[in-house]
């Protein structure tokens, strides 16, 4: 509506006035706004700029044991790039992205549609329930999944034996990514859920309205109506799943005391920095992994941006 | 942003990284590290009589009480303990303090096989000047060797782990085992009547243990890791000797008479209560850790040496303990010396640390004394465990040495030994990965491998 001709005739012609003196008031209004925002800067450069440009410093330099600090130039990029161990837990974030990040995203819109439509009972509990994993802290998580998977006295194990299916081995090398994976999306997806839930929740009665006269079911109403709705809120999710696929450390850490064979120390990106800075002591190496890592997930976030932006432009054109 | 909050902003910057480029150029000095020829008794008498604060970093539960032993008797010193984490994160707080240059402790306890990997940058006093040479009759040899394995002394011992045998008493008479394997060979044979006749493992070899499989190249006399203090580091972790251990594991293992599960874990415990495992190769500190987690099972275990490689040897291996060391940077030198010295030498403080926080002793008077030998343990069935553990101390090899980046060896055992033991496969062949992994990491670090 603001955008017809007859609003915009109205404002005001003519040169754009003078810039006045800022009143007092104003003053004092915006010296209270710029102390508000203080200490979001003074965490905001301490915490992560600072740190940035000394990641950034250090990763140009090689240290050894022996011999001390020496400029490197861009040799721990070089090293890192040709690195297996760096790229293979690139590649198993990546598969770990591809895989578990759908069924995750899937489930949780799947229970937000289910409960914004409003037929399953006791809606307010489910939900609760849906979303108290997200409560729990990752570690403790991790802990408990632990405890579930033993071999021995895990209780999945011990149902299993009881009906004859024999022990499943969760801790094996070749079944651990699928067991952090479960335990990944039994954490977010009552995040994930409550985010689609609440955008589900902003979308005007009208749409809704005019679907029902054009005959709509619930199915098509969802397909049709909520989903392209609340497209932003899909995105949002998406991209806190990128980052936090491509991050993966608190369950590689935490599930390497129980199935250290099973674990490598360059498990993932972030687990194998971690391991460089303080376990091999080679701190620059470290942080040009690190850097790199950034990068990828920034390259990645980019671009699964523009193809959310692509078929949306697409559906656009199509409707 | 206005002028000012820019120009703050500027020069937080700018001063964090000139602090990463005076940290980067400034490695602490060994100048720094030169302590004069001897103190004199009066300047220990000055230092100990002018009120001092002292840090000490420890993960020894309650040793408050043997510090207050310590203020008692020079009330002008006052000693604060800091818990900062054991094992790994310890040293990697120790670290990190050390390369600030501010924020170390005075004392910190460091476990033996890491004292290298400080000595390497200067972070240690020398404790020769301070008259810590008197002390190593105090010591049984080889735990002395463990802080002075050349002229200099990097720290005072505060406790051991030599190597015995646990077991439980009730499955091996089950399957018909009256005494203790004495030989290796016997507790092969054992292993395989055990299970045969109770289904009981005769012990686990935990997959990603380095400190377990260490010891037992320790007691085969294998010379796996050597380091001169300076540039020069030997590894031999694929010896023929290192070999043949593996090669009796990979037997025992590959046979299934030897589980390898991850031991410290919950699985590993609920096998040690449950019967699961008949017996724990373990340290002298493990009697005690094993009452409390397998409680249920008190009376049945029983304490015996190691088995043997020859019959009628009577050796051992080390596997755990820790010192405690002064830091160079400390500005209270004296008093630091005589802190660490005390909580580890001192009549009392020793015994103290012996009978109530269970640290098996290395000072030689503690083993000789009665009130520490003649303790006859419930669990263990009325034997005097103690005893047994004070005879094997007499029995580890003198001569065993760390590589100065023990993190590593340990993490690239996991990797190496820990998947290939998990997997049950051929471990000699992963002593040669990790030799090679070792050798390499020892190169790119700029040491000499001889």
């Amino acid at each position: 509506m603001s955008h017809s001709p007859a609003l915009t005739a109205e404002r005001p012609a003519g040169p754009p006035l003078p810039k006045r003196p800022t009143s007092p008031a104003k003053r004092t209004q915006r010296r209270a706004a710029y102390l508000f925002l203080l200490p979001f800067f003074v965490v905001f450069l301490s915490m992560l700029v600072v740190p940035l440009v000394y990641a950034g410093y250090l990763s140009l330099f090689e240290s050894k044991l022996i011999g001390g600090e020496a400029f490197a130039g861009l040799a721990n990029y070089a090293r890192a790039l040709t690195d297996p161990a760096f790229l293979e837990g690139l590649g198993r974030v990546g598969l770990f992205f591809i895989i578990q990040v759908p069924i995750m995203l899937g489930l949780a819109l799947f229970f937000a549609l289910a409960l914004d439509s409003a037929r399953a009972h006791g809606s307010k509990g489910i939900r609760l329930l849906i979303y108290m994993p997200y409560a729990v802290p990752a570690v403790v998580a991790t802990l408990m999944w632990g405890y579930l998977y033993g071999p021995d006295f895990g209780p999945i194990a011990q149902i299993s034996r009881a009906v004859g299916l024999g022990t499943p081995d969760f801790l094996s090398p070749e079944s651990i990514l699928g067991s952090m994976m479960n335990i990944v999306t039994w954490e977010f997806v009552g995040y994930n859920m409550i985010i689609m839930y609440a955008a589900l929740r902003s979308i005007p009665g009208e749409l809704y309205e005019a679907a029902e006269i054009d005959g709509a079911g619930q199915f098509r109403l969802a397909w049709s109506v909520k989903i392209p709705a609340i497209r932003p809120a899909l995105m949002l999710t998406l991209i806190f799943s990128v980052i936090g696929s491509f991050q993966l450390f608190a369950e590689p850490s935490l599930l390497n005391a129980i199935a250290p064979d099973a674990i490598t120390n360059s498990f993932t990106p972030n687990y194998y920095a971690y391991n460089l800075a303080f376990i091999n002591q080679e701190l620059n190496f470290a942080a040009a992994i690190a850097f790199l890592l950034g990068i990828v997930i920034a390259i990645v976030s980019y671009f699964v941006q523009l193809g959310g932006e692509r078929s949306e432009r697409r559906e656009r054109a199509l409707s | 942003m206005n002028k000012k909050a820019r120009r703050t902003a500027v020069a937080l910057v700018t001063g964090v990284v000139s602090i990463g480029m005076l940290l980067s150029g400034c490695t602490p000095s060994s100048s720094d590290n030169a302590s004069p020829e001897t103190i004199s008794q009066d300047d220990i008498d000055k230092a100990m009589t002018t009120p001092t604060k002292l840090t000490f970093w420890t993960w020894v539960p309650d040793i408050e009480n043997e510090v207050k032993l310590f203020e008692e008797k020079y009330p002008d010193i006052d000693v604060t303990v800091e818990n900062v984490g054991q094992g790994l994160p310890h040293y990697q707080k120790l670290r990190s303090a050390i390369e600030a240059g501010e924020g170390a402790p005075d004392v910190a306890q460091i476990e033996y096989q890491y004292i290298p990997s400080f000595v390497l940058n200067d972070s240690l006093l020398d404790l020769t000047a301070y008259g810590a040479d008197d002390l190593s009759g105090d010591y049984v040899d080889w735990a002395w060797n463990q802080v002075s394995p050349d002229t200099e002394v990097w720290a005072i011992p505060q406790d051991v782990g030599p190597m015995g045998n646990l077991y439980r008493n009730d499955i091996l008479s089950q399957a018909g085992i009256t005494d203790p394997p004495a030989t290796w060979d016997d507790y092969a044979a054992a292993a395989k009547t055990v299970k045969d006749s109770t289904g009981s493992y005769i012990s686990n070899l935990g997959a990603t243990q380095a400190g377990q499989m260490i010891g037992f190249l320790w007691q085969a006399g294998v010379k796996p890791f050597g380091y001169d203090g300076k540039e020069t580091v030997t590894i031999d972790v694929n010896s023929d000797e290192a070999k043949k251990v593996a090669d009796y594991w990979t037997n025992l293992i590959q046979q299934d008479l030897i589980s390898t599960d991850v031991d410290f874990q919950d699985q590993w415990y609920q096998g040690l209560a449950s019967g699961k495992y008949a017996g724990w190769l373990t340290a002298a500190w493990g009697p005690i850790f094993l009452q409390g987690t397998a409680e249920g099972t008190s009376g049945a275990w029983r304490a015996a040496p190691l088995p043997q490689w020859n019959e009628g040897d009577n050796v051992s291996g080390n596997w755990g303990g820790s010192s405690d060391a002064v830091l160079a940077s400390s500005k209270n030198k004296i008093a630091a010396y005589e802190l660490a010295t005390f909580i580890n030498n001192d009549e009392a403080s020793a015994m103290k640390l012996a009978t109530e926080q269970f640290l098996f002793p290395p000072q030689v008077s503690v083993l000789e004394d009665p009130a520490f030998v003649d303790q006859e343990s419930e669990f263990y069935g009325g034997q005097k465990v103690n005893q047994l553990f004070a005879e094997i101390s007499q029995t580890v090899d003198t001569d065993f040495q760390w590589l100065p980046y023990m993190d590593y060896v340990y993490s690239t055992y996991e990797e190496t030994m820990g998947t290939v033991i998990a997997a049950k496969g051929d471990i000699a062949q992963a002593l040669d990965t990790w030799q090679d992994q070792l050798v390499t990491y020892a190169t790119d670090q700029g040491f000499t491998v001889k």
